[in-house]
């Protein structure tokens, strides 16, 4: 989704696991849309391991010329204003990796996935995490981070929030934590439900998932 | 309006003879059952061949040409003994690879290319002029299931067009879904808008109004409707173009002079080039073929044929789309196709989209465009893995 160097962030292993992690919540055989699907990475993990029924949304025409040459099928469109296209319960889960924070109407993109999907994937960097603040709060800068390389001018992410603001909008819009699935020092945190405090300030990744 | 010796394969004979390169075969004797009712006998389909079909006879690609198009994508056109209106898309090596496929273009019924139109001669020596009947798209498409009956090819891998070639590709996935692998409609719509009818209007009016014209009959009078007809190429060619094409490579340029006239001659360079455009349209194509191919691109309404819902007329297809378009497009703008992938998805297809960024206007599809050949070469390699094709590999 938008700048392809949002793509870029954060090292190998760390998109590796943001991956796996929101491959494992995706059931066998499904269908799945894949919004902000970047050069397609993600559908071709969950067609390989999981054989589902792959679709999705992509800005940049170079991200959707590499999902094509895959042979996967993707719409080049925008997550704020595209996702109207899609009809009612047309997909068992729609997923929105790290791309939450670039859109321009988080609130709404959510609303329409919920319309549009029975599960909700959702993984974001959190901002809320100690290393984030303390940034802020020692050296009275924009925090730079791996998963947040771009200066403040240049980013593309403009909705940033942490785990625990993700989750008051989930409540606005009355969705459910079925699973947070979080990331600190390459570890992976499993829990049911809402995160604690103490795992937004030690998340560096948070993936959840979702229902209405 | 053909004089080059035709490799004729008539009748029934089986695909096998067909598979070699034939510059211009053709097929006779078919008839056609039209969607205004009434029945063409003694039908004959001009077509091209490239490249063999394989054993299990899956890797053929259907290429359906443009309004004023004809069935030479790629080589030499006898005719003209220019290259083929897709040479840079269509050959060996190329993204619509011959070494890979056999590929498949068929002039379209009405047209005047060597298939069955209005200047086609009848069994009493006279041509049909406005006794031709009114084809559609449908038509068109019908007549290319003939011939891929008559050939044997029991489904296409892909089938590809733009702009009226596009309407083509929508037709056969909408009617002959079965018969169809994986669709590329570029740079068209799944039904002609109120301003394409009515700059189609201007042309054909363009062409009635030339007295040289005779009620169609100009065959009989031993002339054609040359002006008429260099109009309604003119006001086309426009509608190909972008505001940025013309600026870039016209500008206020004058043609041959220092200074204006101050008369009515060609003093801009943008007037030579469509005066050109128009003159050297009259010597391959014929008037009356150019009324009844435009109006069945006005007629062709995909939804309109489905209860009013474009997704209707895609439910339950197997085939996978590629459907691209052009930034500077404004006769078959990106709004058209995003309508189509609208429908595609609401229909659950397996759809893919691409916007090319390109200031080329709607001509951008027969042009140079790289990142639509990597586009669709893309889509064909991975669709060839799927299909199982021999010699398809990953990238």
């Amino acid at each position: 989704m938008n700048d392809p160097r949002a793509h870029a962030n954060g090292n190998l292993t760390e998109k590796r696991i943001d991956l796996m992690l929101i491959a494992s919540l995706v059931e066998h055989g499904t269908r799945v849309l894949d919004i902000g699907c970047g050069n397609g990475e993600l559908m071709e993990l969950l067609v390989a391991e999981r054989g589902v029924d792959a679709r999705g949304l992509e800005l940049s025409q170079q991200g959707v010329n590499a999902c094509v040459a895959r042979g996967l099928a993707v719409v080049q469109g925008n997550a704020d204003t595209d996702l109207s296209y899609y009809p009612d319960r047309g997909f068992d889960t729609v997923i929105l990796s790290q791309t939450l924070q670039a859109t321009q109407r988080p609130k709404e993109v959510l609303q329409e996935m919920s319309r549009i999907g029975n599960k909700l994937i959702v993984s974001i960097p959190n901002f809320g995490h100690w290393r984030i603040r303390l940034a802020l709060a020692l050296r009275g800068r924009m925090p730079e981070t791996q998963a947040l390389s771009a200066k403040w001018y240049d980013t593309a992410n403009i909705h940033l929030c942490s785990m625990l603001d993700l989750i008051d909008l989930c409540d606005t819009l009355s969705l459910r934590v079925e699973t947070c699935l979080t990331v600190s020092n390459g570890k992976v945190h499993h829990s049911s439900g809402r995160p604690s405090a103490r795992q937004n300030l030690m998340a560096e990744l948070v993936v959840f998932e979702l229902s209405h | 309006m053909l004089n080059q010796p035709t490799n004729r394969v008539g009748g029934y004979m089986t695909g096998h003879e067909n598979s070699a390169n034939g510059e211009h075969l053709v097929l006779e004797n078919a008839q056609l059952t039209l969607d205004n009712g009434s029945v063409l006998e003694a039908l004959t389909l001009a077509y091209r061949t490239y490249g063999q079909l394989n054993d299990d006879r899956s890797n053929a690609i259907l290429i359906c040409h443009a309004l004023t198009g004809d069935h030479h994508p790629s080589g030499a056109n006898p005719l003209t003994g220019r290259a083929g209106w897709w040479d840079n898309m269509v050959g060996a090596g190329k993204p619509i690879d011959t070494d890979k496929y056999f590929v498949i273009c068929q002039n379209v019924v009405g047209g005047c290319a060597g298939s069955t139109g209005p200047s086609t001669l009848r069994a009493d020596g006279t041509p049909y002029g406005l006794d031709f009947p009114v084809i559609t798209i449908g038509d068109m498409v019908r007549a290319q299931n003939l011939l891929l009956d008559r050939l044997d090819i029991p489904d296409l891998f892909c089938v590809i067009g733009g702009s009226m070639g596009g309407m083509q590709v929508l037709q056969w996935a909408a009617a002959h879904g079965e018969r169809v692998f994986s669709a590329i409609p570029i740079a068209t719509s799944a039904r002609h808008s109120s301003q394409n009818i009515a700059f189609h209007e201007v042309g054909r009016q363009a062409i009635l109004a030339d007295p040289d014209w005779h009620g169609g009959n100009y065959a009989a009078e031993n002339t054609a409707p040359r002006k008429g007809l260099a109009v309604a190429r003119m006001a086309a060619h426009i509608t190909y173009l972008s505001e940025a094409a013309l600026q870039r490579k016209f500008g206020r340029n004058l043609q041959d002079r220092d200074q204006l006239s101050y008369g009515f001659e060609a003093d801009f360079q943008i007037e030579s080039y469509l005066r050109h455009q128009g003159i050297s349209f009259v010597d391959r194509f014929d008037a009356n073929s150019y009324l009844y191919i435009t109006r069945a691109m006005d007629y062709f309404d995909l939804a309109a044929e489905h209860g009013g819902t474009l997704a209707h007329a895609f439910a339950n297809t197997k085939a996978r789309f590629c459907v691209v378009s052009f930034t500077s497009d404004w006769l078959f703008p990106t709004s058209e196709s995003i309508a189509l992938v609208r429908a595609l998805n609401a229909a659950g297809a397996n759809v893919s989209f691409v916007e090319i960024d390109s200031d080329k206007g709607h001509d951008a599809f027969l042009l140079d465009e790289p990142e639509m050949a990597q586009t669709i070469t893309g889509f064909l390699n991975a669709a060839a893995l799927a299909r199982g094709l021999s010699g398809a590999r990953h990238e």
